[in-house]
This record gives structure tokens, sequence and C-alpha cells, in this order.
């Protein structure tokens, strides 16, 4: 397949994700509303410096952001009988995978952005401000690919594939450092917290807004490209594998 | 030149063998009929030929690309409209049109000045800006095809496009497959109404448990099994079947308000029946002469294997 095809296929796939399911109550619920009602369940009437703890809420916003999108649309398509469609048209399941997550990736860095642009205001993010642009787009493609891989078991049930999803999610943001600190973290926890990406992204943004970071930042970017690419790899293989279930 | 070759394909799911080294040409400009009983392998079929399955074993190719090492280029030149294909029902036909278009890399001014015709000879105009969930399921395949011919396809694959459509969506859906045709497409088209095969198609292949058991023109393939013609005669009231039996008749059937003597001698038969409705004091309304049918054949067919 040309570079051409493959990018105006994977261009007209963000743009079909961005017009049909980017309002869609799922992605409002578990994409922003979660992420929203953990941090104020985290944060209000607590005495906390929100400057601590912004690293770890705006990387727990883009996970959730990201990684909410993905694993709606392809149970959506085939619950709603348009899947067939979309493979029948010069496209191949990498580039309709590759739209996926480039659609989960915008929405991400969109909520994310509405998030962060008000908070300049108040804290000081200048310290290695030039690094942001980097630190949001990694760590949105990866959280979008984590969204398509989890849309990989094919179910034509949307609800089932979104209470999946959220069952491996949830207990990421616990081991991350998105609510204790990343160099607080003790024991088993730390070493759990080395296998989940999230952590690299909060760690990331500690380097990003105040230098207090625990691994050198091109370490968390190349986890986050590394991880990205694993994740579409991977779900490439399950997606095909499983592309006629629920047909 | 050939717009479908499918060479010996095959597909297996876990232990069920769907499709089983299927073989047949379409030629450029041709109506080909693909017909089988439920679970027979046609939506399989179908789903090689376009591209969304790849087949464990033999190839396709389509326009003369191979459809397995080229698959882009082959499916730019297809329109598909699936069994289940649903068009977008969040976004208007203009919006699906649009997608469908861009998919095709068709220029911008092209897409609306085709969105706009198709959806007007497809009866949509005056609803091409409403969201497609409000139409009715007519309305919607009319969507579906209007997003699979926009491209002015060589080849256009239909599964089941008319099943369960009211008659004016159907007849629209009809005149359109053979305007498309005129204008030199290919069309294959799978659908379970007998009637509409026989009436469009120029050759069908029927597939049953995955093989092909016949490959022909409609007409030939009824002569395969012109042994049984019928009688069917329609009276003024009702009338009680055992009066029409004879040796002359095997079988008598009745539908609506018909009744059906199958027979090896119409001549005879014919004859038989008017002494008996004088008789009777039963005034002929109609009577016709039929040959074996299309679907006499296919149920022949597809009950030998």
């Amino acid at each position: 397949m040309s570079m051409s095809a493959f990018l105006r296929g994977m261009l007209v796939v963000t743009e079909k994700n961005v017009r049909i399911y980017y309002l869609k109550a799922p992605i409002i619920i578990f994409g922003l509303m979660f992420p929203l009602f953990m941090f104020l369940a985290f944060y209000l009437g607590r005495d906390l410096e929100l400057s601590l703890f912004l690293p770890g809420f705006l990387a727990m916003a883009l996970f959730f952001t990201a990684s909410s999108v993905g694993p709606l649309i392809t149970p959506w398509e085939k619950n709603a009988g348009t899947y067939e469609r979309l493979l029948s048209f010069p496209v191949s399941i990498n580039t309709v995978i590759m739209g996926d997550v480039v659609s989960g990736a915008i929405y991400g860095l969109l909520i994310t952005l509405v998030v962060i642009v008000p908070m300049l205001f108040v804290i000081d993010l200048t310290a290695n401000a030039l690094l942001f642009p980097i630190i949001f787009v990694a760590g949105s493609l990866c959280f979008a690919s984590l969204g398509v891989l989890l849309a990989s078991p094919s179910v034509k049930s949307p609800p089932n594939i979104m209470m999946f999803s959220s069952l491996v999610r949830f207990p990421l943001i616990f081991i991350s450092g998105v609510f204790i600190p990343l160099n607080e973290l003790q024991g088993i926890g730390r070493y759990l917290s080395y296998l989940s990406p999230l952590t690299y992204l909060v760690d990331a943004f500690n380097f990003g807004t105040s230098s207090k970071n625990v691994f050198p930042i091109w370490i968390d970017i190349i986890v986050l490209i590394a991880v990205t690419l694993v994740f579409i790899l991977v779900s490439g293989k399950f997606h095909k594998k499983n592309m006629m279930k629920g047909l | 030149m050939y717009s479908i070759r499918a060479i010996n394909i095959s597909k297996r799911f876990g232990n069920v063998v769907a499709v089983d080294e299927v073989s047949f040409d379409v030629k450029k400009g041709e109506i080909f009929g693909f017909l089988g009983p439920n679970g027979a392998g046609k939506t399989t079929t179908i789903r090689m030929l376009t591209g969304v399955l790849v087949p464990d074993s033999g190839d396709v190719e389509i326009e003369g690309i191979d459809m397995l090492n080229n698959s882009i280029d082959a499916k730019m030149r297809i329109g598909v409209i699936p069994e289940i294909g649903n068009v977008y029902v969040d976004l208007s036909p203009r919006q699906n049109l649009a997608l469908a278009g861009k998919f095709y890399g068709l220029p911008k001014a092209d897409i609306e000045k085709r969105s706009d015709e198709i959806l007007a000879s497809l009866g949509l105009k005056e609803r091409k800006n409403d969201p497609v969930r409000t139409f009715s399921k007519g309305m919607r395949q009319r969507v579906s095809i209007a997003c699979a011919i926009l491209h002015e396809p060589d080849l256009l694959f239909l599964d089941e496009p008319t099943e369960g459509l009211d008659v004016q969506s159907r007849r629209m859906i009809v005149d359109t497959i053979n305007g498309l045709n005129a204008r030199g497409s290919t069309i294959f088209l799978t659908t379970h109404n007998i009637e509409e095969a026989n009436r469009l198609c120029g050759r069908v292949g029927i597939i049953n448990k995955g093989r092909m058991v016949a490959l022909d023109s409609p007409e030939k393939l009824k002569r395969t099994f012109d042994k049984t013609r019928s009688i069917e005669i329609s009276f003024d009231r009702d009338a009680k079947c055992e009066v029409f039996e004879s040796d002359n008749v095997s079988k008598i059937t009745v539908f609506g308000d018909k009744i059906r003597l199958y027979t090896n001698d119409p001549d005879g038969t014919i004859k038989e029946v008017v002494d008996k409705a004088r008789k009777e004091d039963l005034k002929i309304v109609s009577m016709n002469v039929c040959g074996p049918s299309l679907e006499e054949a296919f149920v022949k067919l597809t009950e030998a294997v």
C-alpha cells in the first residue's frame, strides 16, 4: 500500500471517529467524568499543594481521555453494522487501527489542553516548557493505542468492552505515582510502578513542571514511544484475529 | 476480460469449512447472481472477493488485480453493499457520502456534485441533510447504495440488497442496478429472491454447503430440470382440489386463490380441467402453463448435495 493511500485512509477514519464518537455518552463518562471525579475526590477537603499533584493529575487526565475513545469504536461499529462497510473501503485493518489511535490521541490532547490552559495562570509551568508538546504527544499516542488494544477482543457490546477497559485502566492509576508521588513509593509499589506506562508519563510531567523526576526524561519518552509501538503491533494482530467476531 | 476471477478459494472457521475450493469467473459488464440457502457460504465468499476476509487458500482477481497482494488498488475499483452494511446513522446522507468519497480520494467538488445527483436519483433529495437515524430501512439501504456507487465503480457487489424492503425501495434499487450495468459496471448480486435473480442476471452461480453446485444462465438451469410442467388456474370461487385428480396430474398444490397442477402432459391436463370446470359450473378466471422455475431448479440443486 502506498503511503498516500495509508495516510488518506487514516485521516478519513480519524475524521469519521471525531464526527461520530467524541460526544458519545460512554466516552464522556469514562473519558471526562471519571478522571474529574477522581481528582475531586482526592483533592477536595485536603490541604494539598496543587503544583505537587499537578503532574499526576495531568497524566491521569491524558490517560483517561486518550484511552477512552479506542475501546468504544470497534464494538460500536460492529453493533451498528457499519464495520464491514468500513473494511470494504480501500483501507486495511492497520489503517483503521491507526485512524482510531490518532482520533483517541487528538481527544486526549484537546481535553488535557482545556485542563492545562487555566492552570498556566495559577502555576508556573515554565521549567521545561519546550518539552511539554513532546510529552503530550507521546503520552496521548501511547494511551490512545492502549485504548485501541483494549477494543481488540472485538465483542459486539460496547458496555462490555467499556467495563473491561475500566478493569484494566483503573488499577494503573494506583501504581503509577498519580496519587502518591513516585519518589515516595516504596517496596513492591515502586517495582509495580515500573511496569506501568503511566508512571513514565507522570515522571515526564514531573520533569516538565518541576524537574523533580525519578527517571531521566529521555528514558520516559523512549518508554512511552516503545510501549506505543508494542500496543499498536499487538492491536494489529488481535484485531485481525478477531475481525469477523460479532459481524 | 473478467471482472472477477475466483480460483479455488477456501475458507475455514475452526472445524467448519465455510467455502470449499470455489472457482468461477464473472465477465465484464455481466450481472451475475450468487444464490444459496442460508449458511451456504455466500457471505463468506463475498467477503473474500471484496478483500474483507483473506482466503485460507486460492486466489482472487478483481479487474485483473490480485486482491490478496494489492487489496487497496483492487478495492478502489469496487463498490460494496454488504449484507449488514449499515451507514452511519448519526450522520446525514450527504455526510455519509462525503466520507465514502474521501475514502476513494475523490475531489470535494466531485463528491458534492455526484452526491446531489445520486441522492436525487434515489429519491432522497429532500432528506439529504437529515440524520440517517430518522430514516426507514428502505431509505437507509438507498443511502448505503449511494455510498457504494459514488465513485462509479467498475464492479458492484450487492449482498441481499432488497431483503425486507418495501416495493418502492426495491424497484428503485433494481432500477439503479440496471442503470449502472447499462453504463458498463459489472454487478455481483446475492439474493434470496430467486425471481429477482431470474429477471436480472445473465448467469447465476449456486453455492451449497460451501461448494458451487451450478453455474449457468437461469434458462439453462431451468431446462436442466425440464421434466415437469405445471398449470396454474384460478376460478371465480373456491374449487375442491380432488376434482382435478387424474392420471395425468402428479401433484396438486394450492396457493392463494390459485390451484397448481403438476403434469407431464399439459395439453391433456388442460382439456381435462376445462371439462371438469364445465361440469362443476366453475368459471375459469385465468390459466397459465408454467415451465419449471429457477426456484425449483435452486431447490433441487441445493437438496442434491
